[in-house]
């Protein structure tokens, strides 16, 4: 049995990807919380998505991918703030037009004969070829994303409680979504690598949803966030190594899953079901 | 007139969302201890007042001076009731006022929620969650908040919709001891007859009707501008003093006795 659960990691391989896992659930847990209290798994997604035709231009040039990846979210969010400024189209249906017409140039890009092989994993993620440059970047804005949590916890919490009458104990709104949206951008820049374009949105949604029915305070959300994350992505790395599916659906469907199991442990503690 | 400089002072203001005023021609002060009550119908302005008191919208025409930042006990059901938050961790959000952002509520600052808690009669609900609690503690949760924040300027909007007889009670002597403390106290409210305890009235249908104590102030002719004529004179109790009473008919009538 011991056998059983330590002979993956006997590899380099699989032990970066343990490591990407941990960093992965460590941000995903965390700001996925803010994410599902402030209903931004929208955006997320269609940052994730928006950032396409950044990272296969970088595939493309031979470029570090998260150079590409976060050249491509910074023109995704200018095109979003320009679209929602057309008048009539509005805000949500301004997101769906640039992050359609975004993935759309990224897919032109990627049928291209000139284009690598392995450009699938820049949409459903690699995480089994982790390098330890990326986990090194990868852990370092991590780091970034939960310090600065830990340093707007308040404001958060009072515009999060209510916005409107957050600005009367000195929270700006305003500053707390745009703090919200750059780290949403460093978290998903994070996450695209061991999830993909298309899986990464899992780890941001589906370890804090699942955490928002189990806890009612913040602090212990976000920690069964991160726990639930990790374990899932663990799950999903042996699942990955011994039926020998792809790594990220894996760890992205087991995270779902844990929603799933999380919502029908709350139906039957009798616990009101939020999200 | 009291001697004390006041803490809101407005002069022929206008306030609105795009250019076109929604409420203009507000001119009053709020005193240190005074209570004033905000009357008018839904879309009167009493929202827009308060949020240009609290800085959301700049005035169109005319000044508005504050002495200090606004204390608020917005509407409840604004409030999220399924947010992860304590009743503590809310009164704890008082104390981020006037701090920088990177210093976080200590010690001191939750001993002083704890106190300010206790003053509002929820000692021994400050680790209960925010949404369970009943309308009237969600009230006084949001009333200890303006008290962690010390706010010299307490607005309530609509503070007793919705609560029982004896939530109304209890939230009446709270706002009654800010007074004594000093603090200066706007109410808005659909009650006319709940007003006439207060100092002064403010009376607003998309511009100011009047502005007074409430004896002097809430007159028939008064009364039909701010509510448009929905109004009914009942016969005057037996032996009272007032002569006559005045009730406000649907839609504006809001009945408390649940």
């Amino acid at each position: 049995m011991l056998d059983w659960l330590t002979e993956p990691f006997s590899q380099g391989i699989m032990q970066r990807a343990l490591l990407e896992i941990v960093v992965l659930g460590v941000v995903g847990g965390a700001l996925g919380c803010w994410i599902v209290l402030a209903e931004l798994s929208y955006g997320a997604e269609s940052l994730a998505h928006g950032m396409f035709p950044g990272l296969v231009a970088a595939a493309l040039a031979g470029i570090p991918l998260a150079l590409g990846g976060a050249a491509g979210i910074v023109v995704a969010a200018l095109a979003v703030a320009l679209a929602g400024r057309i008048p009539g189209i509005g805000g949500d249906n301004g997101v769906a037009v640039v992050v359609t017409t975004l993935f759309g140039l990224g897919a032109l890009l990627a049928l291209s004969p000139d284009v690598p092989p392995g450009i699938q994993g820049l949409l459903f993620g690699d995480i089994l070829g982790t390098s330890g440059g990326d986990l090194l970047l990868g852990a370092a804005l991590a780091a970034v994303v939960v310090a600065a949590l830990r340093l707007l916890h308040w404001r958060l919490l009072a515009v999060g409680f209510d916005r409107a009458s957050a600005r009367s104990v000195g929270a700006s709104p305003l500053l707390a979504d745009a703090a919200l949206l750059v780290l949403l951008a460093i978290a998903v820049l994070v996450a695209v690598q061991g999830l993909g374009n298309l899986l990464v949105v899992a780890v941001l949604v589906a370890p804090a949803a699942a955490a928002r029915l189990l806890f009612r305070r913040l602090l212990p959300m976000m920690a069964a966030a991160v726990a639930i994350a990790v374990v899932a992505g663990l799950a999903g790395l042996y699942l990955s190594y011994y039926a020998k599916v792809a790594a990220g659906a894996a760890v992205a469907g087991l995270m779902v899953a844990a929603y799933l199991l999380a919502r029908a442990g709350a139906a039957v503690a009798g616990r009101p079901l939020r999200a | 007139m009291s001697e004390l400089a006041p803490l809101v002072a407005a002069d022929g203001l206008a306030v609105g969302y795009g250019a076109a005023p929604v409420l203009s021609a507000v001119a009053f002060d709020l005193r240190p201890g005074e209570r004033i009550g905000v009357l008018g119908p839904n879309g009167g302005g009493k929202t827009t007042l308060f949020r240009a008191l609290l800085g959301e919208l700049k005035p169109l025409a005319g000044t508005l001076q504050l002495a200090a930042r606004c204390g608020t006990v917005p509407q409840t059901e604004r409030s999220r009731l399924d947010f992860p938050v304590s009743a503590l961790d809310v009164a704890l959000m008082g104390a981020i006022a006037g701090r920088p952002w990177w210093r976080h509520p200590g010690r001191a600052e939750r001993r002083a929620a704890r106190a300010a808690l206790d003053r509002v009669g929820l000692a021994e609900l400050a680790d209960r969650s925010f949404g369970e609690l009943s309308g009237g503690q969600r009230q006084r949760v949001l009333v200890a908040r303006a008290l962690v924040q010390d706010a010299r300027i307490v607005l309530l909007d609509e503070p007793f919709t919705g609560l029982d007889a004896l939530s109304i009670r209890r939230l009446e002597e709270l706002l009654d001891e800010l007074a004594r403390e000093g603090r200066g106290v706007l109410i808005a409210t659909h009650d006319v007859e709940q007003a006439r305890a207060w100092d002064r009235v403010l009376c607003l249908n998309r511009r100011q009707i009047a502005f007074g104590p409430p004896a002097q102030t809430l007159t028939l002719d008064v009364l039909a501008a701010t509510y448009g004529g929905s109004i009914v004179t009942l016969p005057a109790v037996a032996g009272g003093a007032e002569g006559e009473r005045l009730a406000l008919l649907p839609p504006h009538h809001h009945d408390h006795e649940h």
